[in-house]
């Protein structure tokens, strides 16, 4: 016996994962709803992903392959501390790669490269009720929920069409999911929330803070909520991505210096680098391996 | 006039403990009749209201409300979901103070749309149309529809807050104190308006008041109550006019003239 404190396999204690399952099942089982669960204090303040990092911990197992992404970046402070606590509590494979991995934990993005069956999508959720800013009483939004009252949700919607001309809600869009729940999809851009209908992987949302679980099974119906005269739309870039020149994709402005240059490139890091290898080039990038050479001689 | 009262009260007792909130009150309310309450201050007038109108439960008694397809039913036995639509649709709650029945963070439009919204409108265009009418009626102008209540006078508001109700075409409106707080001559307006819209679309209502000059102005008939119980009721000039019990006489002499 070590005389140094030891973990459990992900950090979790057994009794937890199973009381964290449970909760998993049963939000699976209701698509949408938020189940309430027994969030535990983790090795890293709220606000930084202790939702999405319990639900990880407790849907992971040995032969996982693990990737953690923040803005779509897999090189952020929170996506590569996440990915070094399950390496180091879990001992897992980790990857950045979109395809290989079978469990990905996301803060804020959906990645770019469509999902399949084998893999979860886990998200960090700050905060899970849609209604809150309307409605602040949580025995109230409960009740609205239980009785499909969503016609609340339009006032905000309405709101932004009176204000701005258009629904200029960009982020945190809601969504009706399986045409009962009222969903929060977390701070995914609108850009991402045709990409969670009928999606084939298995998508997780933990709030640890608030301590809520909810899910959407694959193929579940997700609908983004709208307007009959000011339809959903997402965002349009007019340039495709610097680096690799992809299109239809979402793009990070990235400012250069201090004169006003900038340049926008893909969110998906690991889309980009992907695309690059492949040999695309965007009106700023270079070819790929360029910068290597240059190393190497 | 229709021959079916809108809603049957027989017998509603409320007591919290030991105290007697309201006690065996019996009326009906016919269609488009206006009934005020009147009594002084803890006499069980908004009690009475809030057990009418569901936000209380009665302790005994029953509450029976015909219901649009033709039906009575018995209020304390509908589920919570028939119960909140009813509110949302047939019916309308004026609040005394309009930040309860407002929401003061989004716009006036907002505010009369939502219970457009709430039974399943979306199309931007007609609900915003549907609110620019309605805020007409109270006389908002049309320009202040993206203004949020905040911004709106204290007589403004409660004007808000009677459009916001009466947009889905309630039969049935309850008013606690609607006048409350308001200076005398926006009163005098804000009466004047809710006996017009009150006419025009033939709504009954039930309007608890301590002034009985708003009961005198919009009221048919009257109930006065005293200590929980209704002590006196009848046709509004005849109570005013002709008070029989010995506090209603010094309700009515009570009065300031001026």
């Amino acid at each position: 016996m070590s005389a140094l404190a030891t973990y459990n396999f992900a950090y979790l204690d057994e009794q937890t994962k199973r009381m964290i399952r449970r909760a998993i099942l049963k939000a699976i089982a209701i698509p949408g709803y938020q189940v309430p669960f027994a969030s535990r204090e983790m090795p890293m303040p709220y606000g930084w992903g202790t939702g999405g990092v319990q639900l990880t911990a407790a849907i992971l197992g040995p032969d996982d392959v693990l990737k953690v992404i923040d803005q779509g970046a897999d090189d952020t402070t929170n996506a590569v501390s996440i990915r070094a606590f399950f390496q180091k509590v879990a001992a897992v494979a980790v990857t950045t790669r979109t395809a290989e991995a079978t469990i990905i934990q996301t803060r804020h993005r959906i990645p770019e490269a469509e999902l399949t069956a084998n893999q979860v999508l886990v998200y960090q959720v700050p905060i899970p009720e849609p209604l809150r800013f309307l409605e602040p009483r949580e025995t109230e939004t409960r009740q609205m929920h239980a009785l499909s009252e969503y016609g609340l949700m339009h006032v905000k919607l309405y709101e932004d069409i009176a204000r701005n001309g258009h629904i200029a809600t960009t982020y945190a869009y809601p969504v009706m999911v399986e045409g009962r729940y009222v969903m929060d999809p977390s701070p995914i851009p609108k850009f991402d929330n045709p990409k969670m209908h009928r999606s084939q992987a298995l998508q997780l949302f933990g709030a640890g803070r608030e301590k809520r679980i909810y899910a959407i099974p694959p193929h579940t119906q997700v609908v983004s909520l709208d307007f009959e005269d000011h339809p959903f739309t997402i965002q349009h870039f007019d340039r495709p991505c610097a680096l690799c020149g992809a299109e239809g994709v979402y793009l990070d402005e990235v400012v250069l210096d201090d004169r006003g240059s900038r340049m926008f490139v893909c969110s998906d890091t690991d889309h980009c680098e992907t695309r690059r290898a492949e040999g695309h080039v965007g009106p700023e990038g270079m070819p790929s391996g360029y910068g290597a050479k240059e190393a190497a001689e | 006039m229709n021959s079916t009262p809108l809603l049957k009260v027989q017998k509603l007792s409320k007591t919290y403990g030991q105290r007697i909130g309201c006690k065996d009150v019996s009326f009906e309310l016919w269609p488009g009749e206006v009934l005020a309450i009147v009594g002084e201050s803890g006499s069980g007038k908004t009690t009475l209201l809030n057990c009418l109108s569901t936000r209380l439960d009665a302790t005994s008694g029953t509450v029976e409300y015909h219901m649009r397809d033709g039906a009575y039913r018995d209020l304390a036995r509908l589920s919570e979901a028939e119960r909140r639509f009813l509110m949302r649709t047939d019916w309308g709650f004026v609040h005394q103070n309009p930040a309860d029945g407002l929401r003061m963070t989004v716009s006036a439009g907002a505010n009369v749309g939502e219970r457009l919204m709430a039974v399943g409108h979306r199309h931007y265009g007609r609900i915003r149309d549907a609110a620019t009418d309605w805020l007409s009626r109270v006389e908002i102008g049309a320009d202040r529809i993206d203004d949020q209540p905040r911004a709106f006078s204290g007589g403004m508001r409660q004007r808000l807050q009677i459009a916001r109700n009466l947009i889905t075409g309630p039969r049935l409106v309850f008013m606690d104190e609607p006048t409350g707080g308001l200076d005398v001559s926006v009163q005098a307006r804000l009466l004047d308006l809710i006996r017009g819209l009150v006419h025009d679309l033939g709504l009954s209502a039930i309007i608890v008041t301590h002034d009985l000059a708003v009961a005198r102005l919009l009221s048919h008939r009257m109930m006065v109550m005293k200590d929980g119980h209704v002590i006196e009721q009848g046709l509004t000039d005849r109570v005013l006019d002709d008070p029989r019990q010995p506090y209603t006489q010094l309700l009515v002499s009570s009065i300031l003239q001026v």
